[in-house]
């Protein structure tokens, strides 16, 4: 039998769904994916009974899987929405339209959570000090995603080099991001121990850091704070020196990771020719980094940003909770970590369910940003 | 002329030796940089107890076997090597109930009637130690969970890339929004539906959420959509129908796409931690992080153990990895630039 179907995209016509110009003969718009094929052509052996086949055929083949992301996607988003104004503990029961109006609370978790009121002295206060902290705790955990990108690059373009054993040395580089993250927290946990710890070891042997006296950092550590006289650095314990610790193990995850590796293809996305051209043209490694490389990668670039952010949201956990448990004083707590003590230790999952919103919000947002600038870029290489 | 493009050619390579050279050093630095604290782990799981806290540190650490002199009357020294504290960590934790005990009965309840089911009842199987509990739960998760995912997707993949149905595009637009929700936001939700079913603190809490997924599905349309419809049309002339095609033409065809989304799956589920820690607390169901977290609680300060039994949960990691290094690598960058 042959195809009943014909593309629709006739020379010079546009998508109807995006009304970008498509290709003539392309199935598929290029830019929003709508499906561009016509209905079948008149007189195309296509009944009602082969349609109500057809129609059977699909929904098998889709139920399946569309049940599951009914169930455990779509409906829990709708569900935290409807949690996120309830004031439910876990306990209650919640499985009737009467018990959630039993337990509604309206907006008040999210003007408990981002509003702000005026103490006696008439001075703007948060009405939760502790999210303005958390989400500092975020941005500064962030910090590592700047860093890690120019490791990440610098890892990649000495991985591009056509170099003998460059394959060993790329397994080499990807390994830690593959080793299960409780793992890599509980060796991390035995580096940053104060007293016995390999990093601590290693800063006292090159008489940089020790616990007592003839470092040579010492005294400047002692001046800001960071360490006090007559003890090791404590990584983990210290209120400013927890949270690098965390971004450190992050780095060392994440350098030659995912993020190494979508360089790498973008690498080698580069038509050869241009650094020919440039070769010809006199140029030196630095002006093929600045004038080709990095324009070139711009698009990967910006992709890497955005879901570094969009992930940094939402990660950190397992580090967090086995290194710090978000101590001291909830220097290393980030929103994801509040969200998860606010929900199963505290048990309060109405307010969890709004915090968790508010994340929503942010991460859609900067999904939205992605997907409207990342393609000019895309265009762009 | 000739004489002075020889020498430029002989001074560019001359240049690209002294930067091969220069590359060499900076990538075994970062290499060693990667591998050093890993390296440390096998070093620290190996060690006597009390050697862990000795300063300088010690790879390696010698002891003096006292029974044994050399011939000057010196006391020999032998490399300190406890491959024993691997079989001490895996049997440090014990189980006190059985693995695997199933107790069930249920009664839904049907109008005037009632669907009972059960009760079915399954002794279990007594382990000596937890950590062997541990090992059998995350392949029995991780493997169902793959099987599942990989398999619900293709289905899915498949009918989104080649049939026809109305509200297609929609619905797929809707799978495409899902990838933005952090899965925070579906957790509290889930724990609750879990709850309700009566699923928290079962295989089933940690499998059924996990099965379903809208990247694997994405991941497997936009690959499906590359395989030429030819094929498929020769298919149809045969006379295969959409199972037929499905079966034996799109899955073949997609070898090297499944394998990339199996591997992706099974190392994402063997290295969970969040969402085990939220749904399970029998200790006899413990997936391995969990259980690797829950030997930390118990033996903190006993860091030969605790690398040990790290070095244990990492190691199918490793080896799952160097197997299917290609594919891993290949799914990272399908899903970016695509995604």
């Amino acid at each position: 039998m042959p195809d009943a179907h014909t593309p629709t995209a006739a020379p010079g016509s546009t998508c109807p769904h995006c009304r970008r110009p498509v290709a003539h003969g392309v199935r598929e718009c290029r830019f929003c994916g709508a499906d561009l094929e016509l209905r079948p052509r008149a007189g195309a052996p296509h009944g009602l009974r082969a349609r109500v086949r057809d129609l059977r055929d699909a929904y098998a083949f889709i139920t399946p899987n569309a049940l599951g992301f009914l169930a455990f996607t779509l409906l829990p988003v709708l569900a935290a929405l409807v949690l996120s104004f309830t004031d439910w503990d876990a306990v209650r029961p919640l499985t009737s339209w009467r018990e959630v109006r039993a337990l509604w609370v309206g907006g008040s978790h999210y003007a408990d959570i981002l509003g702000f009121h005026r103490d006696e002295s008439g001075a703007l206060k948060p009405n939760d000090e502790r999210f303005w902290q958390y989400a500092y705790n975020t941005a500064f955990l962030m910090l590592g995603i700047p860093i890690g990108m120019v490791l990440s690059l610098l890892a990649a373009l000495l991985l591009n080099q056509k170099l003998r054993g460059v394959v060993l040395f790329r397994t080499v580089f990807f390994l830690p991001s593959i080793c299960a993250a409780v793992a890599v927290a509980m060796l991390w946990r035995w580096l940053y121990n104060p007293e016995f710890g390999l990093i601590n070891d290693v800063l006292r042997a090159l008489h940089l850091v020790t616990p007592g006296s003839g470092g040579l950092l010492n005294a400047p550590l002692e001046a800001v704070g960071l360490k006090q006289p007559g003890e090791p650095l404590k990584w983990l314990t210290h209120v400013s020196l927890a949270k690098p610790a965390l971004i450190l193990m992050g780095l060392w995850a994440a350098i030659g990771g995912q993020n190494c590796i979508l360089y790498l293809a973008g690498l080698q996305g580069i038509p050869q020719e241009f650094y020919e051209a440039a070769e010809i043209d006199g140029a030196g490694w630095w002006h093929k980094l600045r004038y080709i490389t990095w324009p070139m990668l711009a698009p990967t670039t910006f992709f890497i940003l955005v879901m570094s952010i969009i992930y940094g949201f939402q990660s950190g956990f397992v580090g967090i909770h086995m290194l710090t448990r978000g101590g001291p004083a909830g220097a290393t707590t980030n929103l994801l970590y509040y969200i998860y003590t606010e929900a199963f230790e505290s048990f309060k999952m109405g307010r969890a369910a709004a915090l968790s919103m508010i994340l929503f919000v942010i991460v859609f947002t900067l999904t939205l940003l992605n997907w409207k600038f990342g393609r000019k870029g895309a265009e762009y290489a | 002329m000739s004489a002075a493009l020889k020498a430029s050619k002989a001074h560019k390579r001359r240049l690209t030796l002294l930067g091969k050279g220069l590359s060499y050093l900076v990538l075994t630095l970062a290499g060693f940089t990667f591998l050093l604290p890993l390296a440390w782990m096998l070093s620290t799981s190996l060690k006597p107890k009390g050697a862990v806290f000795a300063y300088p540190p010690q790879w390696i650490p010698t002891a003096i076997r006292t029974p044994a002199t050399s011939r000057h009357g010196e006391p020999v020294r032998k490399l300190d090597v406890h491959w024993d504290n691997y079989p001490k960590a895996w049997n440090a934790l014990r189980l006190r109930r059985p693995w695997l005990a199933i107790d069930l009965q249920f009664r839904i309840p049907l109008g005037d009637r009632a669907l009972q089911i059960g009760p079915v009842h399954f002794g279990g199987f007594h382990l000596r130690s937890a950590f062997t509990a541990f090992y059998l739960n995350s392949i029995i998760v991780a493997v169902c969970v793959t099987v599942g995912q990989v398999f619900t997707s293709s289905l899915a993949a498949y009918a989104f890339a080649r049939l026809r149905f109305p509200g297609r595009d929609k619905l797929f637009l809707g799978y495409l929004g899902t990838l933005m929700v952090p899965y925070v936001v579906t957790m509290i939700p889930v724990f609750i539906l879990l709850r309700l079913m009566h699923l928290v603190d079962t295989y089933a809490a940690l499998i059924l959420p996990a099965m379903f997924s809208a990247y694997g599905t994405f991941m497997l349309r936009q690959f499906f959509l590359t395989i030429p419809t030819e094929l498929e049309d020769a298919a149809r002339i045969d006379g295969c129908g959409k199972w037929g095609i499905y079966a034996n033409v799109i899955l073949p065809l997609s070898k090297p796409a499944l394998a990339t989304l199996t591997t992706f799956v099974f190392l994402n589920n063997w290295n969970s931690f969040m969402w085990p820690l939220i749904v399970i607390s029998s200790p006899e169901k413990r997936t391995l992080p969990l259980g690797l977290y829950a030997f930390m609680g118990q033996y903190g300060t006993e860091w030969t153990l605790l690398m040990a039994a790290s070095l244990m949960v990492l190691l199918p990691v490793l080896i799952v990895f160097l197997l299917g290094q290609r594919y891993f690598v290949r799914g990272i960058v399908l899903s970016g630039l695509k995604g």
